[in-house]
């Protein structure tokens, strides 16, 4: 199999804010065709790497392409290959829903404007909102649009940053829907969630906390990366549990899930040592799989910890 | 495609300013409101008693009674003689470009027929448009001029000092003969409503896009900083035309107000007002964080454009420092140039020394804007 050319490829990629820094030396490669996931806490520089990708902030070092173009170079290059998808909806809410793919048709310079808009349209099932002001369409559609309107310069790549925020489960699916569509196409996208199963539908994926990197790879190898182990503790009023648990020496963190406890560790003897102790008539618990939610929040804490 | 200026995008942007316009009512409503509202309000100007206004003098008959009257002229406190002119053409190209308020002219012989009293005639030619600037004056010169006369009247002339006036005093007040103010308010209010209106609408018009998110969706295309702002100052260039014509219909019938200069030159030259006004206003988009701040600026703007651009006041009735600040301000050399046109039928020539001030102007408010327009979220 020959190398492909990675999409984003960037090294030591650094911002700082004052004295803040949104983004400490992050590397990333995401190969074509991905759909790449970006996860982490708030504030944990997600908005601010994907912002210097497309160009609206200037990295302050490290270097990197995307899309073969140079980051700090040719940086309106990699405009017109791009979409980018802002978390906050950021059309004109006193445009018609048409008027505001012909406006983003027309700024790109797009020919046959009228029939492009109509098909974009026709594709988001957009046509029936099409003369409505884009401010009186509900959230699912307001990102519908949003994301139609970085659509219809066919980009190679999509950035979109929190895209389903606020956006109800059938809404959710249906735009993962089309990112998929979008992905056989040969479309590259980079995607910033704090959903679980979102993060699971990505090829690939990166935890971000305080603008540091701290795991990357595909769910199984950021799971195994983790060396965490997980039991699930079920049980008659198993939440009350809950307290003692996370005193107990080995135990690391414990997550309630309905009626399931996940109590999870690095040292698999001594958080086995920890359930030993548990009133067995009670309750029942067993080693079970390490959930990519219990990792995140296992890093987020250990993270949290080191500052 | 990624050169340095496209037309697409520029017509695009142009297109979204206009549709968006005409979705916000309100703004609309303002746009043509506001020069009507302020056409009723400025109805009645405030008078005040400027002094020191230059005069030139045009004397034919160089004697001491010449000299006395022209110095009984300056200890008036009115008039500040600034010129002296050989022919009438020199004398009536300096009123129209509005260099000097008076003339005054002695005829040949005066001081003979003086002596002799057969009460010869003195011209004062006055620039009558801002008919406050010039009436306390006019009254005063014919006072001026007798007391001072008499004074000299000693000797074998003592007695010239009984009997009739020695002199009579020919008034002329040029251009608004019957000191009506409204000619003088209603053709510079043109200047005050385009400036108001234009800077606080387009010093919105970057803010809003910021402060709605839009303008973090407009930075990830490849539009550039110049594209996005000629194509927001087009649409209200346009604006600022129909309100011109809001106010000169107004003027027309309401007001009948002359309009004798060359309407055409008038639109043309106000183009360059017009954008700088609105230059103005961007580069407070580009300075201000939210729109109220954009609308605070504006008014800081205003108020010492409508002070002391001699729209409120007669701009030489004010102290040297206030002129100094309004020669900068593209407002008072518009209200000279829509004067100059309207009601002295200025041409070209006339205006230029007005005209390039305001280039001038646009030019610093556009590179100042231009460089402050940020291109990332920085």
């Amino acid at each position: 199999m020959t190398e492909v050319a990675p999409v984003i490829d960037v090294r030591d990629l650094t911002k700082t804010f004052g004295t803040n820094i949104a983004v400490n030396r992050l590397s990333i490669q995401v190969q074509p065709g991905e759909i790449y996931g970006f996860l982490g806490p708030n504030g944990s520089g997600k908005t601010t790497f994907i912002r210097m990708l497309c160009g609206l902030l200037r990295p302050d070092s490290g270097s990197g392409s995307c899309l073969g173009y140079d980051l700090f170079r040719e940086s309106e290059q990699i405009k017109v290959q791009t979409g980018y998808l802002a978390q906050r909806f950021s059309l004109y809410e006193d445009l018609s829903v048409r008027e505001n793919l012909q406006f983003m048709a027309r700024i790109y310079g797009l020919p046959k404007i009228r029939v492009l808009v109509d098909e974009t349209m026709e594709r988001l099932g957009l046509t029936r909102f099409a003369g409505q002001l884009a401010g009186n369409l509900s959230g699912g559609w307001k990102q519908r649009l949003a994301l139609a309107a970085c659509l219809l310069h066919k980009p190679r790549l999509l950035l979109l940053d929190e895209p389903t925020a606020g956006v109800d489960p059938k809404a959710r699916r249906d735009f993962w829907d089309e990112i998929y569509l979008l992905a056989a196409e040969g479309v590259t996208s980079l995607i910033s969630t704090h959903y679980m199963d979102e993060a699971e539908r990505c090829h690939r994926l990166a935890y971000l906390a305080y603008g540091n990197l701290l795991a990357a790879g595909t769910a199984t190898e950021v799971v195994a990366a983790s060396g965490l182990h997980t039991w699930t503790v079920t049980g008659e009023n198993v939440h009350l549990l809950s307290a003692t648990l996370k005193k107990t020496t080995g135990v690391e963190q414990v997550a309630p899930f309905g009626n399931i406890l996940h109590v999870s560790g690095h040292d698999p003897e001594a958080l086995g040592a920890a359930l030993d102790n548990l009133d067995r008539g009670k309750y029942r618990y067993e080693q079970s799989e390490v959930s990519l939610e219990d990792v995140f929040i296992s890093l987020m804490q250990n993270n949290r910890r080191d500052h | 495609m990624t050169g340095f200026f496209s037309f697409h995008r520029f017509l695009a942007i142009i297109v979204k300013e206009f549709v968006q316009m005409r979705r916000d009512r309100v703004t609309f409503a303002m746009m043509i409101g506001i020069p009507i509202v302020q056409m009723v309000v400025f109805g009645y100007a405030i008078n005040s008693d400027p002094k020191h206004l230059p005069t030139a003098i045009l004397a034919a008959d160089q004697s001491v009674f010449s000299r006395t009257i022209i110095s009984a002229m300056e200890n008036s406190g009115y008039f500040k003689i600034v010129r002296t002119v050989a022919t009438e053409d020199e004398a009536s190209f300096l009123i129209e470009e509005g260099e000097i308020q008076f003339v005054l002219t002695i005829p040949e012989s005066f001081s003979r027929r003086l002596v002799r009293g057969e009460q010869p005639s003195l011209l004062l030619t006055a620039d009558a448009t801002d008919p406050s600037a010039t009436s306390n004056a006019l009254t005063a010169f014919r006072a001026v001029a007798e007391a001072a006369l008499v004074r000299d009247f000693q000797g074998p002339l003592a007695h010239l000092k009984r009997g009739p006036p020695p002199l009579s005093v020919i008034l002329h007040p040029s251009y608004n003969p019957e000191a009506i103010t409204q000619y003088n308010i209603v053709p510079g209010l043109m200047g005050v409503v385009l400036t108001m209106t234009l800077v606080i609408i387009t010093g919105l018009a970057i803010t809003r896009e910021r402060e709605r998110g839009t303008m973090e969706n407009l930075l990830s295309t490849p539009v550039k900083p110049f594209e996005v702002m000629l194509g927001k100052i087009i649409p209200y260039i346009l604006v600022g035309y129909v309100q011109m014509g809001v106010i000169m219909l107004a003027g027309r019938f309401l007001f009948k107000v002359p309009m004798i200069g060359n309407l055409w030159l008038l639109l043309a030259v106000s183009f360059l007002f017009i954008a700088a006004n609105l230059g103005v206003g961007l580069t407070f988009s580009t300075l201000a964080r939210n729109q109220l701040q954009a609308v605070q600026m504006a008014f800081f703007f205003f108020l010492p454009s409508i002070l002391l651009s001699g729209f409120m006041f007669p701009f030489r009735g004010m102290p040297g420092w206030a002129q100094m600040v309004g020669e900068t301000l593209p407002l008072t050399h518009f209200l000279r140039i829509v004067r100059g046109i309207l009601l002295k039928g200025n041409g070209l020539a006339q205006i230029l020394p007005n005209l390039w001030p305001i280039g001038v102007f646009l030019v610093i408010a556009l590179t100042i804007g231009l460089t402050r327009y940020r291109r990332t979220l920085d």
